[in-house]
């Protein structure tokens, strides 16, 4: 009982998707906390994940970023399917995380952090040992967050000093700097003020608008309203509905968070 | 469409500081990280003036002998209490190897009871027992997912009762030569004690290791944010394993050292040194809670200790002062650090 809706591609073109994932499920002991989860994320879009606590939001996304393995149903990434045993083989296929908590070390200066275990080391004879290239990690970070339009006064400042907005945008950038296609952001504002909130909603539609397919998990309805191209709705572990926000309201996403749009459809389809 | 037609993220400028913050603050943080190598200047001079006779080479060949041993145990606990975690078994490992290499070298005598092949199977004797505690130590704690403190706790009550069931609590004095010369040769006109030389030594080499290196680097990461480093790929239960194991080896090590020092291999070698080694560590700016730390600042720490015990002897102070002024300037410096980082912190 699903609403069928085409995928729409950020470019209004069809092409493979980023990322497909099919009839997904996951059983904890005798729950199932994912019953059938279907989701499209294609390049250049921005897609809001919702559903109401216990919907099976994080059990999606942390099996697309390699945390938990799926009971059944597969992930596909440019059309084939792939295992995702750890993070990083998410990685490795593109996808990056920006978990809720950041996965930052506030003790270390924000170069450090976007290399964190994928530091640069001096080639030659002694790099087998891992002599540590830090020049070359120092602007790298700085260039590849300049590319992303973040400015910073410096990647050697400690981590831990910056503001929770600034952090957010080191973590976005770090995911954004290797490369990645697919961007899963958990919660990114759940922790931030309202300008921070805005800044953070600017730097991903801006991420976005290079290329990136952007997956936005948020319990806050009007910002997902406003950033996102499309909103997929989780309800007891299964995807009710996949919406354009340009052509629904906010209301209407609520409805099928609440289970009452879905409800109401099932009832018009009972009398039809 | 260009991204960097768009607005900007703003990252940074850091926290601004507070204008407003108390005078001591403010110094503190413009002073960084070098404040306790000012206070060990301060020490050498106070006690310079009150007793002249700390700068005779008597004062320093006591005082960095007796620095040795702590400094050698210092540098494996920073790497331990950098990853957030604590090496209480060190002491006792210390003894243990140095025991039972002595042991070793009492019963298997290649070329001799001081040939050549003797002194090699002791030594690696030494720095192989306190590896493989440290390796024990290290996989009870990411393995069985034990407290550090309770770990080592138990190795270091279990280790100094294997110590004295190896020779009967008794010590062994009849070591080879090479092993009695080495505690007490040195160059540089008597000055530089080979023991001395080797703790400097470890002191470089894995000051390099930490703060120059992937290894070293993953130290940090690990204690800033274990649950990030393992998202970010990194192997953490290993590393954690490998750094007991630093400090394992060198706490054979520091029983080499000791056991050459004083040309015998005692059952209560050790005792208590964990604590010096942890407040060297302290003192030296390390984080107790993990991500922070150098080797640079543990050497400062384990001076500052040194210099206070032979500086509170030459002043005449009482034994059991020294042990009070010591345990006043570990709060102090950890009291001090924390004032010092206390505006922009997590």
């Amino acid at each position: 009982m699903r609403e069928e809706v085409p995928a729409p591609a950020g470019s209004g073109v069809q092409t493979v998707p980023f990322v497909e994932v099919r009839r997904l499920t996951k059983r904890y002991g005798s729950v199932l906390a994912l019953r059938g989860a279907d989701l499209e994320l294609h390049r250049g879009e921005v897609v809001g994940l919702v559903g109401d606590n216990g919907a099976g939001k994080s059990t999606l996304v942390n099996i697309l970023s390699g945390g938990i393995q799926p009971t059944s149903g597969s992930v596909l990434v440019d059309g084939t399917e792939v295992t995702l045993r750890t993070p990083v083989d998410a990685r490795r296929a593109g996808i990056e995380t920006v978990y809720q908590d950041l996965s930052l070390a506030p003790d270390l200066s924000i170069w450090a952090n976007m290399f964190l275990g994928r530091e640069a080391v001096v080639k030659g004879p002694l790099g087998r040992i891992g002599w540590l290239d830090r020049k070359a990690m120092m602007e790298r970070s700085a260039t590849s967050l300049e590319e992303t339009n973040i400015r910073i006064a410096s990647v050697l400042s400690r981590t831990g000093r910056l503001s929770g907005g600034q952090r957010q945008a080191v973590a976005v950038g770090r995911a954004v700097s290797w490369g990645s296609r697919v961007l899963l952001l958990d919660e990114p504002t759940a922790a931030l003020g309202v300008e921070q909130q805005q800044r953070v909603g600017e730097l991903i539609k801006r991420v976005a608008a290079n290329g990136i397919a952007v997956l936005l998990i948020s319990h806050n309805l009007p910002q997902v309203y406003e950033i996102c191209d499309r909103v997929v709705v989780l309800f007891h572990g299964e995807t009710v509905a996949n919406l354009r926000t340009s052509e629904i309201d906010i209301d209407d996403i609520v409805g099928w968070i609440t289970g009452s749009a879905l409800a109401a459809r099932r009832l018009h389809e009972g009398q039809a | 469409m260009s991204i960097s037609d768009q607005m900007p993220t703003e990252v940074a400028p850091e926290t601004p500081r507070d204008e407003n913050a108390p005078a001591f603050q403010r110094f503190m943080e413009s002073i960084g990280q070098f404040w306790t190598f000012g206070v060990l200047v301060a020490l050498i001079l106070i006690f310079g003036i009150a007793a002249p006779d700390l700068f005779s080479k008597d004062a320093w060949l006591s005082t960095s002998e007796f620095a040795v041993e702590y400094l050698i145990l210092a540098v494996g606990q920073t790497f331990v209490i950098i990853t957030a975690g604590i090496d209480l078994s060190d002491g006792a490992v210390l003894g243990f190897s140095g025991m039972a290499g002595a042991l070793l070298m009492e019963h298997v005598m290649i070329g001799g009871p001081s040939g050549a092949g003797t002194v090699v199977i002791g030594i690696a004797a030494m720095l192989l027992a306190g590896t493989l505690i440290g390796v024990l130590n290290g996989v009870l704690i990411t393995r069985i997912k034990l407290p550090p403190f309770i770990v080592t706790l138990g190795t270091l009550t279990a280790v100094g009762g294997a110590t004295n069931l190896l020779n009967n609590g008794t010590e062994i004095t009849t070591l080879p030569n090479f092993i009695n010369n080495m505690g007490t040769a040195s160059v540089l006109d008597g000055w530089l004690p080979i023991p001395v030389l080797i703790a400097l030594a470890v002191a470089v080499v894995f000051g390099l290791i930490l703060a120059r290196t992937r290894f070293g680097l993953r130290t940090y990461s690990i204690g800033s944010n274990d649950a990030g480093a393992r998202r970010a790929g990194i192997r953490v239960d290993r590393h954690l394993i490998m750094v007991y194991a630093i400090s394992g080896f060198l706490a054979g090590l520091a029983g080499l050292m000791v056991t050459a020092n004083f040309q015998s291999a005692s059952p209560i070698a050790g005792a208590n040194d964990e604590l010096y080694a942890i407040a060297s560590v302290v003192i030296g700016g390390a984080s107790i809670f993990g991500g922070r730390g150098t080797i640079f600042g543990t050497v400062i720490g384990t001076a500052i200790l040194s210099v206070l015990t032979t500086g509170l002897v030459l002043t005449n102070v009482a034994p059991f002062w020294q042990q009070v002024a010591i345990g006043v300037v570990v709060v102090a410096a950890v009291a001090i650090d924390r004032v010092r980082t206390r505006a922009g912190t997590d």
